[in-house]
């Protein structure tokens, strides 16, 4: 046997070396922080929970083109749409996320021509049945008007790169 | 008989024994309770996390609300297990690691039964120790429970038998098994220094014995996933924890008295002879129990064939030869360490 490698082992040289290291780890700032207490910061291209904006006169955005649902590889957007009688626009009728199916890949958001569809900063929106994450038009707009500052801000500060 | 007989002859003595358990036993489930919490603590600063903090200041409810977590949960009892053993297995496990206190001196005439074959008690009682976990292996009927409960007692009886040499080396300089005689004779010199390589070596089995990092393979998560005690849930659960905290605790206090002068200060001066013996144990106790936490913030896990080796090819040859070089010493009187008395 290895003459060097008997006398390491004997005096149990590396285990020293080791307790040695995690010691002067007590002494490092912590790499994790009181997480529902405090948080780290989010960027603002951070993909969380859906949101459907408006325009800052109350009118919704979203003008049932589609290019989400086609465009969806989870396939988790459902549009039906139909012709508003008051000024013959076209509008959704029903517009429904399966956030279960959600992959949170950010292409429908990507796809809107309208800004309509985003996908929000907010990122705790566990729930305790699936239907509850099966989120329908009015919950969307719901989160829109909830996010709708961070949204805004988010809009403008990604307006450059797209 | 009179009253009086029968109170200073029977009744008193039992009362009195009685008071002296429940003065180790509450403090002992305390300081069980806090030292899953002194564990996770060290291994979250070692691991650059900031561990309990939530329940209680500094989470230190945590203890509480873990046992009360356990207390309320269902117990499942497999329907294929041995019911009996099964439920006598985490009691015998719990109640043997208690009756091992009875001998530790917590001072000077401060201990529960202080008699002459301390250190063999100790030893039988570890020995015995193994049963709450094979049986508890065998009883629940389940593969991973069975291969812990194996593995563990191939462990302890393997690590035991350089345990016994190592202590039967210390012996023949202290010339006695009771555990106050040998904390006395290291009044002038604590063991650890004239035996530094058996007090390492005594450390390293007790890892083993009581199976912590780097040799928990009884429980080892990624293959046993929980070893013997898999089945067990609710208080038998608890019971399991607490016997094996416990018995951490028990081993180091055993280790602070082998060798690190049990009640005794570190110098023998005045603001230090001032504080009481067993707080002198109890922070003894809690710097070893910290180096065997400290280990397992550090070190990965031991293949079985490895400790195996270890156990057999390392230690029993090396202990048995500082056995022989010691009572040689002995023998002839060499007294190469001053202030041991050589008995």
């Amino acid at each position: 046997m290895n003459i060097t490698k008997f006398l390491k082992s004997l005096f149990l040289l590396e285990i020293l070396t080791g307790m040695k290291t995690s010691f002067k780890l007590i002494f490092r700032t912590r790499s994790t922080i009181n997480y529902p207490y405090e948080k780290m910061p989010l960027s603002t291209r951070f993909r969380g929970e859906h949101a459907l904006r408006r325009y800052d006169n109350g009118e919704e955005r979203c003008i049932g083109c589609k290019l989400c649902e086609a465009t969806c590889p989870a396939q988790a957007i459902t549009i039906k749409i139909a012709e508003r009688t008051a000024d013959s626009t076209r509008r959704t009728t029903k517009y429904e996320i399966d956030c279960l199916k959600c992959i949170y890949c950010g292409l429908c958001e990507e796809a809107c021509p309208v800004d309509a569809i985003v996908l929000g900063p907010n990122f705790e929106f566990s729930k305790e049945t699936r239907n509850e994450l099966i989120y329908d038009k009015e919950k969307l707009l719901d989160n829109g008007d909830r996010w709708e500052p961070v949204l805004a801000l988010k809009q403008r500060s990604e307006a450059p790169y797209r | 008989m009179t009253f009086q007989e029968f109170w200073t002859v029977d009744l008193w003595p039992l009362i009195w024994i009685v008071i002296k358990i429940l003065c180790v036993v509450i403090p002992l489930m305390g300081a069980v309770a806090y030292i899953s919490l002194y564990q996770r603590k060290i291994m979250a600063v070692m691991q650059l996390r900031k561990g309990p903090n939530v329940i209680g200041p500094w989470g230190l409810a945590q203890p509480l609300a873990d046992g009360l977590k356990l207390i309320v949960k269902e117990w499942v009892i497999p329907a294929v297990a041995d019911k009996p053993v099964f439920l006598i297995a985490p009691m015998l496990s719990f109640v043997l690691m208690l009756t091992a206190w009875a001998v530790i001196p917590f001072g000077a005439g401060l201990t529960v039964s202080n008699i002459n074959l301390g250190v063999l008690f100790i030893f039988a009682i570890s020995g015995l120790d193994v049963y709450g976990i094979v049986l508890a292996g065998w009883a629940s009927n389940s593969r991973y429970a069975f291969l812990g409960g194996l593995r563990t007692t191939a462990q302890m009886i393997s690590y035991e038998v350089s345990m016994g040499m190592i202590m039967a080396s210390l012996l023949i300089f202290t010339g006695s098994l009771n555990l106050s005689m040998i904390v006395v004779t290291q009044q002038h010199i604590w063991f650890i220094i004239p035996f530094f390589p058996l007090a390492i070596m005594f450390f390293i089995c007790i890892l083993a014995e009581t199976s912590r990092h780097p040799f928990d393979l009884p429980e080892a998560e990624s293959e046993l996933v929980a070893g013997y005690n898999v089945e067990y849930s609710g208080v038998l659960f608890a019971l399991f924890q607490m016997g094996e905290y416990g018995n951490t605790i028990l081993m180091s206090a055993v280790f602070a008295t082998l060798f690190l002068g049990g009640w005794l200060p570190i110098f023998d001066i005045a603001p230090l002879n001032w504080i009481p013996g067993p707080l002198w144990l109890i922070a003894k106790t809690a710097v070893v129990v910290f180096v065997i936490y400290w280990l397992q913030a550090t070190l990965p896990r031991f293949r079985y064939d490895q400790l195996m080796r270890l156990g057999w090819k390392v230690f029993l040859p090396l202990s048995l030869a500082i056995f022989i070089i010691l009572a040689f010493i002995a023998h002839y009187n060499l007294n190469l360490v001053p202030h041991i008395m050589i008995g």
